[in-house]
């Protein structure tokens, strides 16, 4: 019993960090520090182009990594329900309603939005939820495609911008990048401690094993519910940055295309940890931007298409799944070199 | 009542269209649990092909020969190439049909550009059939509700009646079963994926005859096989039959009375069947 004691007294004697500040590491801020450094030097197409669109792109991607990564539900109306914002922002903005209304109005109607897609689709599993979820975002583009009074069918709306708000423009490359890393920093972090909270425990435990879960009383269609509602949120932050940073919001923006975009860059990141969406938009940017240097710019889907064809074929898990391959290779190849030693 | 009965028979015809490629996709997935989201693919391929038959040999009859065999060789060859290797991995067959669907989508693009292509039917089936109340109605899109039933009927038939037909159903309820008891699954696998996806195919030269093909056409028929099989249950051909009415009928009378919600209602149709049958009107849990 003493040395229980005596362990329990140890670990209080060692520096206490706060529950959030424990899987810290020191490339994690030299990753910061880089992040908010990076649009000093890069020039504004970078900055922007480049360098916002990858964070919005992946945060869109987060809230898809969120519940395929935790939740094991592959959904493919995250696009939707970021493009769902970005249409309330570009409709509530023509209507001049204040910022803020506006902000609160579009995200929380497009969460709304995700409950009940989730609330549709939670009811089944597996393929299922692929199915419904491509049905309900395909639909949604025919309705704003059609939709003449309330989404302005095939033209959409231009010149949505961020509004003035403290005296700055936001438009401007600078600050809509630093507004762009702040706010999906935020989700970011949000989701890294949403995984260790009991509702995200659960939610991992539900994709492992609903049965069980549901025999431990656990109720698993509401867990699952509520990942799409919290994905939703992201989603939704991501739809108004998006439209903010594209200036206009129209059907092609929420078509198969993008939507079929977004999986794509996540499965290339990979799935099993959040960061991946955030390296899978990276690439898929940049091949977007550069790979017509190559190739002729009509046939990127190609490219993009085969590209994302191997990665699923000998990595499942992504660019992050080669990652880890690579690792575990490297720490058997000198674990051999020391026996080796020996 | 003019419109009633016109709505009426276009949604009989677009049911028509769509009851032959979900019929495949339901048939694909019933058996092996194989998720073809290159279906819609197989669809529009189906029917380009076809086009360039029947504009070498000038043969209408032929083009649907060529989109069914196509396809079905394209099937076999899916069958051999991917599914074979991701048994019951359902997450990795639909991202691998989606990467397949994009690239195919795409270099149909590069190869027969955006215009789209009409086939001419044979001198009999085209102009109008006399009809009461509306005059007279394409006598093509009869044709298609014609073939569409009797493809049903033959379906129905070759599963109900053949030999192949027990084992195929014998392999959707059980399949370790079956190959134990000595069927070739594997076999058996290409021979029902080959005619799921000639099915797709010849829809693609029958649906070219009745609308166009075009780029978009395969999303369109592919989002509509899975509402189909989503309503009518999966892997069940009767149901394919009734969610096919259901969504080719709502479609088209939305399209007529409320023509900018119209898409809506047919993913009602889908959301209400989910709430109170997740698993499809004629679908088994």
């Amino acid at each position: 019993m003493a040395s229980i004691t005596d362990k329990t007294e140890d670990k209080k004697a060692a520096p206490v960090l706060p529950v959030w500040l424990r899987g810290v590491r020191w490339y994690h801020a030299v990753v910061a520090v880089l992040l908010v450094i990076y649009p000093l030097i890069a020039t504004g197409f970078w900055t922007v182009q480049i360098g916002a669109q990858s964070l919005i792109l992946g945060l869109i991607g987060l809230s898809l990594m969120l519940l395929a990564g935790y939740g094991g539900m592959v959904s493919l109306s995250q696009l939707t329900v970021a493009g769902l914002a970005g249409y309330l922002v570009a409709i509530f903005g023509n209507a001049e309603w204040p910022a803020w209304l506006m902000l609160v109005g579009a995200v929380s109607l497009a969460t709304v939005a995700a409950v009940l897609i989730g609330w549709i689709s939670a009811r089944t599993s597996g393929i299922y939820t692929i199915m419904i979820t491509l049905a309900i975002s395909v639909a949604f583009y025919y309705l704003v495609l059609q939709n003449d009074p309330i989404f302005n069918s095939f033209n959409g709306f231009s010149g949505v911008r961020p509004p003035e708000v403290f005296g700055v423009d936001w438009r401007a490359p600078l600050p809509f990048f630093y507004l762009t890393l702040g706010v999906v920093g935020l989700c970011y972090l949000f989701v890294l401690y949403l995984s260790r909270t009991p509702f995200g425990l659960a939610l991992q435990a539900v994709r492992d094993n609903p049965r069980r879960m549901a025999s431990l009383g656990f109720n698993v269609t509401a867990h699952r519910v509520a990942a799409h509602g919290v994905a939703g949120v992201l989603a939704g932050i991501g739809g108004v940055l998006l439209v903010w940073q594209n200036g206009q919001i129209s059907p092609g923006s929420v078509g198969i295309g993008p939507v079929i975009d977004i999986l794509i860059l996540t499965v290339l990141g990979g799935l099993a940890h959040p960061v991946g969406p955030f390296i899978g938009a990276v690439i898929f940017i940049l091949m977007e931007n550069f790979a017509i240097d190559l190739i002729d710019r009509e046939r990127f889907n190609t490219v993009i298409g085969a590209v994302f064809l191997v990665i699923v074929l000998f990595s499942p898990d992504g660019v992050l799944g080669l990652w880890g391959k690579l690792k575990s290779w490297l720490a058997r190849q000198s674990a051999r070199n020391r026996v080796d030693q020996w | 009542m003019r419109l009633f009965i016109l709505t009426f028979l276009n949604g009989l015809t677009l049911a028509a269209l769509y009851f032959i490629v979900a019929s495949g996709f339901s048939l694909v997935f019933g058996l092996m649990r194989n998720v073809n989201l290159a279906h819609g693919s197989l669809y529009l391929l189906g029917g380009y092909i076809g086009f360039e038959v029947a504009n070498s040999t000038g043969s209408w009859y032929l083009a649907v020969l060529a989109g069914f065999l196509s396809m079905a060789i394209a099937g076999i060859l899916l069958q051999l190439l991917v599914f074979r290797y991701m048994e019951g991995q359902e997450l990795r067959q639909t991202l691998v049909t989606i990467a397949l669907s994009i690239i195919l989508a795409d270099v149909m693009l590069a190869i027969w550009s955006g215009v789209s292509y009409q086939f001419t039917p044979p001198a009999w089936l085209f102009g109008a059939t006399p009809m009461p109340f509306i005059n007279a109605y394409p006598t093509y899109r009869l044709f298609t509700l014609a073939a569409a039933i009797a493809i049903g009927i033959a379906l129905w038939l070759f599963l109900n009646r053949t030999r192949i037909g027990i084992m195929i159903r014998a392999g959707v309820d059980d399949r370790g079963m079956l190959s134990a008891s000595g069927v070739n699954v594997q076999l058996l696998f290409c021979v029902t994926f080959a005619i799921g996806a000639g099915l797709a195919g010849l829809a693609g030269v029958l649906g070219g005859s009745a609308l166009s093909i075009a780029p978009g056409e395969d999303t369109r028929f592919l989002l509509a096989s899975l509402i189909v099989v989503i309503v009518g249950g999966m892997g069940s051909i009767p149901g394919a039959a009734i969610g096919a009415l259901l969504i080719g009928m709502t479609e088209q009378f939305g399209l007529a009375y409320f023509p900018t919600y119209g898409v809506v209602f047919s993913f009602l149709v889908m959301v209400v069947v989910l709430a109170i049958r997740p698993q499809g009107l004629l679908g088994r849990a």
